[in-house]
């Protein structure tokens, strides 16, 4: 198993790379890591129900919004809210909406799932854009941020650039683990099961209408998490962070990374947010930086032409090239074989 | 609300329900004849609006104007549009799974939205409707209704009576029935598939540029317009039923009527509306009201 073993190093050595960033970065560099995990985060919640049950959400933005949401919006005016209290409390929520959700969209299938998703998602954005409780589309400022305190001691103050990087990077960590070690119980096992092939699932005993909702909340818990990370991180909500581009910009992500891997959710942030970094610098681009959705999208059409198995899959794919081997068919062809196990990887 | 009142808020509904269907037509029928998602179909929509702006100073320089030149021209294009893009883009999306399809045609959109921002820019534009088309109806002692959208609504219905031909009595229409049944066997009895399928997208293309060109002079031009418009023919095509052409027209005619009397009777709970509807659709029915096929 020297392929497992090199993925688990993969991991432990990106993780580790993460730990030590902050003795060299610069305030910049921070921010901008931040908000790379923060997406990652958020990209494993996706990975959950489209790499692993086969789920394709095209509305997980409303997660992230509604936790970034009930982050502002349950802190007290002008005081710094516990975070035991506010951090539970959000993904809550995001889990609350998530279980209205997938208990009427998961009556639907294939097509009918994608846009039925993506129409919840906008009706929470509506109901967000056009209620005075989101503030419009202005959004709103969260004051005082969150701080973790015993007694009359602060632990940990969010306030703190390299606080809020530390406990992202702790979030991060758990929630990556706390997957991988879910995909590799008879739980995951199940939802792989229902990715394969549900119609047998069913027809061995399963009701799979349970395990998948289940997996729905899981997956709204986790994308409220990142919702309220970036809430704090930002200290300002709008409702853009609902709007169906997030959804799309984070189907993007696992799918740049390789979809069916956890840490193709980690690689397909950095790709992501770095790539939107790039096209959107003035420094490179010039005035042209300011249509930078054009080589984004260029990039997309690209990407999924060229890479149907993600940046995962590319040493495959180089050495298929060379030695002429077929290692399986790309997860995006119908009916692709050698699918069945691929759940509880890294 | 009085009768004229009730009365021109009808008409609005229609007008607005018949235009959501030419949209939408186009969706489900891309899907359910060749089995692709197309989320960039909202933005031919635009495309077709941002058209009836920037064409008609060319058409007017040119062939010395006129509104319905200007119509023809722009349904050209997009039947070109259309052909190309299928080509170019989509033919080998069909043997891959729908997630792809929905990430290259979300690139797509953004591909166009900038296009568009660089070609015309991010301004918000009126368009003047033709003068012969831009009378009032008296409905009632005060009330007038505007002439233009009648005609939006005229020519949708025409064009879904049109449509409703080609399908069930022509036999290009039987040629696609057939080939979204089985692709191989119609292949195999001597159809060139491949140009069938470039046929229906860029009749998909155009329907959806002309719904946006004759929609242009009522609504104002806007660039995230196409966005607005995907999303409720998504929920026009689920409540529907995908392929169904029938279901599209009595889902869009609902969605209509819900969306315009729901603006005027709960204004606040207005953008919801029409989700709580597709939410209590799919409780009852979670297929659509009319699946293709049944």
């Amino acid at each position: 198993m020297t392929a497992g073993r090199s993925r688990v190093a993969f991991v432990a050595f990106a993780f580790g790379a993460l730990a030590l960033y902050p003795l060299v970065a610069e305030d910049y560099g921070m921010d901008l890591v931040t908000k790379i995990m923060i997406y990652a985060l958020f990209a494993l919640s996706l990975e959950l129900l489209v790499g692993s049950t086969g789920l394709v959400c095209f509305g997980q933005a409303a997660f992230f919004g509604i936790g970034a949401y009930a982050a502002v919006l349950l802190s007290p005016k002008y005081d710094a809210a516990p975070l035991l209290w506010l951090m539970p409390a959000s993904m809550g929520v995001a889990a609350a909406y998530a279980l209205f959700m997938g208990a009427l969209s998961l009556r639907t299938r294939g097509v009918y799932f994608i846009m039925v998703t993506l129409a919840f998602a906008q009706m929470a954005f509506y109901v967000i854009h056009d209620t005075p409780l989101g503030g419009g589309t202005d959004g709103i400022y969260l004051t005082a941020k969150p701080v973790l305190a015993i007694g009359g001691a602060t632990l940990l103050d969010l306030d703190n650039s390299r606080v809020i990087y530390g406990f992202t990077l702790a979030c991060l960590v758990a929630v990556f683990g706390g997957l991988a070690l879910l995909l590799r119980s008879r739980f995951g096992r199940a939802l792989a099961g229902i990715r394969v092939n549900e119609q047998r699932m069913r027809a061995t005993g399963f009701s799979t209408y349970p395990y998948k909702l289940a997996a729905f909340v899981v997956s709204g818990a986790i994308g409220g998490l990142a919702g309220f990370l970036f809430a704090v991180k930002d200290g300002f909500v709008n409702p853009e962070m609902l709007g169906w581009h997030q959804s799309g910009a984070v189907l993007i992500m696992i799918i740049l990374g390789g979809l069916g891997h956890l840490r193709g959710a980690l690689i397909g942030a950095f790709a992501f947010v770095l790539l939107q970094e790039l096209f959107m610098s003035e420094a490179v681009f010039g005035a042209f930086a300011r249509h930078w959705h054009l080589g984004l999208g260029l990039t997309i059409i690209a990407s999924v032409a060229l890479l149907p198995r993600g940046l995962v899959g590319i040493p495959a794919q180089v050495r298929e090239r060379l030695f002429g081997r077929r290692v399986g068919r790309p997860f995006g062809a119908r009916g692709s074989p050698g699918t069945e196990a691929r759940n509880g990887r890294l | 609300m009085d009768l004229a009142g009730f009365l021109i808020q009808c008409l609005n509904s229609l007008q607005y329900g018949l235009l959501l269907f030419l949209v939408a037509s186009g969706l489900t029928l891309i899907f359910g004849i060749m089995g692709v998602i197309n989320l960039a179909h909202g933005s031919f929509y635009m495309i077709g609006a941002y058209m009836a702006y920037a064409l008609a100073p060319i058409v007017a320089a040119t062939f010395g104007g006129g509104f319905v030149s200007t119509l023809l021209l722009g349904l050209v294009l997009a039947v070109v549009l259309g052909y190309l893009l299928e080509w170019a883009f989509f033919s080998f999306l069909y043997e891959r799974e729908h997630l792809q399809q929905v990430l290259m045609t979300y690139g797509l959109i953004l591909v166009f939205e900038e296009l568009r921002s660089i070609l015309v820019g991010d301004d918000v534009h009126g368009v003047a409707a033709p003068d012969w088309l831009s009378g009032t109806i008296p409905l009632g002692d005060v009330m007038t209704y505007p002439v233009y959208r009648l005609f939006i609504s005229a020519v949708c219905l025409a064009l879904a009576v049109a449509m409703y031909f080609v399908f069930s009595r022509t036999r290009l229409g039987m040629m696609i029935r057939a080939g979204s049944t089985n692709r191989e066997m119609v292949q195999s009895l001597g159809v060139d598939i491949k140009f069938l399928y470039r046929v229906v997208f860029a009749a998909g293309v155009a329907i959806a540029v002309l719904a946006g060109m004759i929609a242009a002079p009522v609504s104002s031009i806007y660039p995230g317009m196409g966005n607005q418009v995907l999303i409720f023919c998504f929920v026009v095509v689920v409540i529907g039923g995908i392929g169904s052409i029938r279901g599209a027209m009595l889902a869009a005619l609902l969605i209509g009527v819900v969306d315009t009397f729901g603006k005027v009777l709960f204004p606040e709970a207005a953008g919801v509306l029409v989700y709580v509807l597709m939410a209590l659709v799919l409780l009852w029915k979670p297929d659509g009201l009319f699946r293709a096929g049944s």
